[in-house]
């Protein structure tokens, strides 16, 4: 039946991408543009005692410059994340008094050009007065200088979640691992850095803002509020955007300035971000240091899981940054069934940029310390890593399976994904080759992770504004399909996959599918891609929306065909009458669709006619000459996705390591994935995703941290030195599949965006520890550079 | 201040007169339009703004438009032939080499000098090759599949 559906289809959306004539926001060119260019603190924590813009303001060029005295009518940044009793500073778009963090910005150039405005950035002269500096997040929970005096302290809130005794359940247990594990801090390095393009239109007072975002609605309707303007006079615009792994799943201070800019000075205003400025100033990931304690039987049954953590903020909250820990605890049962389970967190200010969503926001940081706490139970026990596992996961005809965090997992088949994984890798054989290499005095590793995500965030009684997702498809008069979602993919493809769904479902060719999202003139509202939601929620909703249409062109088929819509069939894009009362069609009754001589629609042809394609019948629709008495005109449909619950894929990452004995450098000699993300749209993309996810992952395991030194300055300032994955580094990745529908939706999509990034972090540090056990390491902090690595091997 | 300056651009020429500051790529995306060609990093890391300068692929993020005068420059604008798409680029459309698209056409341009050095590299090859070009999307496998492709159907049409 379906043509589209389930195939590897090339996308659509790459043409204007490999031929340099995509736009992203530095791409987007109005006439008179001006450039802004910030000051941003030196200092990791100081008062601000005086800004001397003297010098700058009569540079060359220079049309304004902006400090926080000036712009103290544009609200705070905002932060939607609601938690019990969580202090929240008042986190204003420039540094008023002091500054929290290095980046924080301080004063706004606005010049001709751009070099010009950087120029005179330059020639400002900020007195800072330094303050005593918090940067360990253990410290800072303990005491210490303050980050934000009027608290007090610097604990943002304290949180305990999880169902079941913990206490019985660590005592009954015969054995209890307990192992501190750090998630350092990470930086989500889009390679486009943010940018802002905003115009004010004085007559008609309206602002367009174009934003390199994942969220143009909710961007729209915080920007209306900071900046104090009707909701409904602000036009958000995403153009291109060149990847955002959460870092673009925020509201910025640049985004309302360069819109408040743009009203105080009745022109366009842009800034484009340096990749110094991305370094500081866009959100970090993870940053926790816990303790996980792991109670279980001698045959390795869990019975309890404990994890007391401090989660690293940074200076303030951003869109979402107190609620990701929270995100942790709710998927600290991993893939098993563990009858009790307790996560304590701490959040706590730093003078460090804000920690927010990245890639897997909170559930890589719970995989890895569950999974790694497999391992350590296993080597404790001397049990083989994958009997631990197994005898964990709750059986295939258990689910809906309640977890001890309050989840309810959708479906799964757990240990299909993992014997798939162990069949592929030929897991027998990597062990005995493994004692052979060891033998060798070769130091190599077997890892693996058994991972489960939660995914399609979400209903909306679980997210903190809406987790519903939006979709208006409608047929053009001349036959051509607009779908137009609430998702605003940068990189996943849905420009392809949303046109599958929408093809096979009208039984039209792909190529007369356009999917429109973006822009919030256009669109419908809508929430945004992030939390792997887009296909699962925002395809759902496409996927409703198309049968509402097919709904109403059934009755204008069954009118014009006199006929009940019961009784027409619908296949390949065309309604038919039964066979019994169907007429061959001829030729030269076809109708001249997309072939209208201008001023006029086509005559739709549609007398004597025994079957109608939907593409005709959008004509008639138009025309509105044929349609049933009381027939709204016109063929669209929209709605709005609200799902009942998550999904949550699961799989099995098996890989093999080797490191050096002279560099400690490890090196990859297998990487096995076998993903289970429900139903799948189009395998090419999704083997892009868990690709694109491994990598990230591995980037955390291996190279990547951001560095602040003790007094807060960023050591990892730029790409030279923060060290995401380069293509020589990385392994050939064998992927498979097994296929569970999720229950939660229609499609029986499940989402991926997130699962490489999720699984993947501890199969490789699994693999590291494996292949270092006979030197008695039992645990080790990402990453494992080779320096580290080394260190352990040679004492 | 300003020096005079000539540079042949996919084949067209333009003189300009330009601040002896002004960054290449600026020149190519500012003055003369060619956005295509992206900055990423400003520290010639990640190869997002790579051209072809006399054939040879540059970081055009850290050159100064002067210091090519009197080149010939290849973005990527310029790299389909009488509407036919580039090998390259059609084997990062088939393989699904790209993803957000925005390191893609450094990336192209960087491999389309690496099958025009070695044109049948081995997957080792082809991932030493793009050592200056960082993706953050596709986890290179992809892109090896179609530098593969590229130099499969480059090597047949000749």
């Amino acid at each position: 039946m379906s043509k589209y559906v389930g195939k590897r289809i090339k996308r659509t959306e790459d043409p204007r991408l490999i031929k340099g004539l995509a736009h992203y926001v530095d791409d987007v060119r109005l006439p008179d543009t001006l450039h802004v260019a910030f000051v941003r603190s030196i200092y990791a924590h100081a008062r601000i005692a005086g800004i001397d813009v003297t010098e700058a303001v009569k540079a060359p060029g220079v049309v304004a410059v902006y400090t926080g005295k000036d712009i103290a009518k544009v609200g705070p940044v905002p932060c939607a994340a609601a938690l019990p009793d969580l202090k929240v500073p008042d986190y204003r778009v420039l540094a008023t008094d002091k500054a929290l963090f290095v980046g924080h910005p301080i004063a706004a150039v606005v010049a001709t050009d751009k070099y010009l405005a950087r120029d005179a950035a330059d020639l400002i002269s900020v007195d800072y007065e330094e303050l005593p500096v918090v940067v360990d997040v253990e410290a800072a929970a303990k005491g210490g200088p303050v980050v934000h005096e009027q608290f007090g302290n610097n604990v943002a809130y304290t949180l305990t979640s999880g169902e079941g005794d913990i206490d019985a359940a660590m005592k009954s247990a015969d054995t209890t691992i307990t192992q501190r594990m750090v998630h350092q801090r990470l930086a989500p390095i889009a390679m486009e850095p943010r940018g802002v393009l905003a115009r004010y239109f004085p007559g008609e007072e309206e602002l367009t803002v174009w934003s390199s975002t994942q969220i143009p609605h909710l961007l729209r309707t915080q920007l209306a509020i900071m900046i104090g303007m009707p909701e409904n006079k602000l036009r958000v615009i995403t153009p291109e955007v060149g990847g955002g792994f959460g870092s673009k799943l925020n509201v910025y201070a640049e985004e309302a300035l360069m819109g408040w800019i743009s009203i105080q000075l009745g022109k366009p205003v842009k800034w484009i971000e340096s990749r110094r400025e991305n370094m500081q100033a866009t959100i970090h990931g993870r940053a926790q240091v816990g303790t996980i304690e792991v109670g279980c039987k001698s045959d390795g049954t869990l019975t309890g899981l404990r994890y007391n953590v401090v989660a690293d903020l940074g200076a303030y909250h951003q869109l979402l940054t107190p609620a990701i820990p929270t995100l942790t605890g709710l998927m600290l049962s991993g893939a098993y069934r563990i009858p009790a389970i307790q996560m304590n967190v701490t959040g706590v200010f730093t003078n460090k940029m804000s920690t927010d969503a990245y890639r897997g926001a909170g559930r890589p940081e719970a995989t890895y310390v569950v999974e790694r706490a497999m391992d350590i139970v296993a080597a404790e026990l001397k049990i083989d890593p994958v009997e631990v596992r197994r005898k964990n996961f709750p059986g295939k005809d258990e689910f809906p399976f309640h977890t001890a965090t309050g989840l309810d997992y959708d479906s799964g088949d757990y240990e299909a994904a993992l014997d798939k994984a162990l069949d592929i890798s030929g897991y027998a054989k990597l062990r005995a080759d493994q004692t052979k290499a060891r033998s060798e005095g070769k130091i190599v590793g077997i890892g693996m992770s058994s991972y489960v995500e939660i995914c399609a965030l979400g209903p909306s009684q679980a997210m903190p504004a809406g987790g519903w997702e939006s979709a208006t498809v409608r047929i053009e008069p001349t036959g051509k399909v607009t779908v137009m979602t609430g998702a605003s993919p940068h990189g996943q493809g849905q420009e392809t996959s949303f046109a599958q769904i929408a093809a096979d479902e009208l039984g039209v060719d792909l190529n007369d599918v356009t999917v429109i999202h973006g822009d919030t003139a256009i669109v419908q509202y809508g929430i945004g891609t992030f939390g792997s939601r887009a296909t699962a929620v925002g395809g759902t909703a496409v996927l409703v929306a198309l049968q509402k249409l097919k709904e109403k062109a059934g009755k204008i088929a069954a009118h014009i065909l006199q006929s009940d819509a019961a009784k027409l069939s619908f296949e390949g894009g065309r309604y038919s009458l039964p066979a019994s009362a169907a007429a061959p069609i001829t030729e030269d009754s076809e109708p001249e669709v997309g072939e209208a001589p201008a001023g006029a629609l086509p005559d739709p042809h549609t007398e004597g006619k025994t079957s109608l394609t939907i593409q005709e019948i959008a004509l008639a629709a138009h025309i509105a000459k044929e349609l049933p008495p009381d027939m709204e005109p016109g063929l669209s449909a929209t709605y709005f996705f609200e799902p009942k619950n998550f999904t949550f894929p699961f799989g099995t990452h098996i890989c093999v390591v080797e490191i050096d004995k002279e560099t400690g450098e490890t090196k990859f000699l297998r990487y096995v994935a076998v993903d289970d993300c429900g139903k799948v749209i189009n395998p090419l993309l999704v083997d892009g995703q868990l690709h694109g996810g491994i990598v990230q992952a591995i980037g955390q395991a291996l190279y990547e941290e951001v560095v602040y030194d003790e007094q807060g300055q960023l050591v990892t300032g730029e790409l030279m030195d923060y060290a995401i994955p380069r293509a020589s580094q990385m392994p050939w990745f064998e992927l498979d599949r097994t296929e569970t529908p999720s229950p939660s939706n229609p499609l029986g999509v499940k989402g991926v965006g997130e699962a490489g990034t999720i699984g993947a972090t501890p199969a490789v540090v699994n693999a590291i520890v494996d292949a270092l056990s006979p030197y008695g390491v039992k645990h080790l902090d990402m990453p494992a550079r080779p320096e580290a690595v080394w260190k352990l091997i040679n004492g | 201040m300003k020096q005079a300056i000539s540079i042949n651009v996919n084949g067209a020429d333009h003189t300009s007169e330009v601040e002896p500051r002004l960054l290449l790529v600026h020149y190519l995306r500012d003055l003369l339009g060619l956005t295509g060609t992206h900055v990423g990093c400003e520290t010639s890391i990640c190869g997002a703004c790579t051209v072809l300068l006399d054939g040879q692929a540059v970081k055009s993020c850290t050159m100064f438009a002067v210091q090519a005068n009197g080149t010939n420059i290849t973005t990527i604008e310029g790299l389909a032939a009488n509407g036919q798409l580039h090998p390259m680029q059609e084997g990062f459309w088939e393989k699904h080499g790209l993803q957000c698209g925005y390191c893609t056409p450094g990336m192209i341009i960087a491999a389309t000098q690496l099958i025009d050095r070695n044109p049948d590299p081995s997957r080792d090859e082809i991932r030493h090759g793009l050592e200056g070009n960082l993706c953050r999307c596709t986890g290179y496998q992809h892109i090896v599949e179609a530098v593969e492709y590229a130099a499969k159907k480059t090597a047949a049409g000749k």
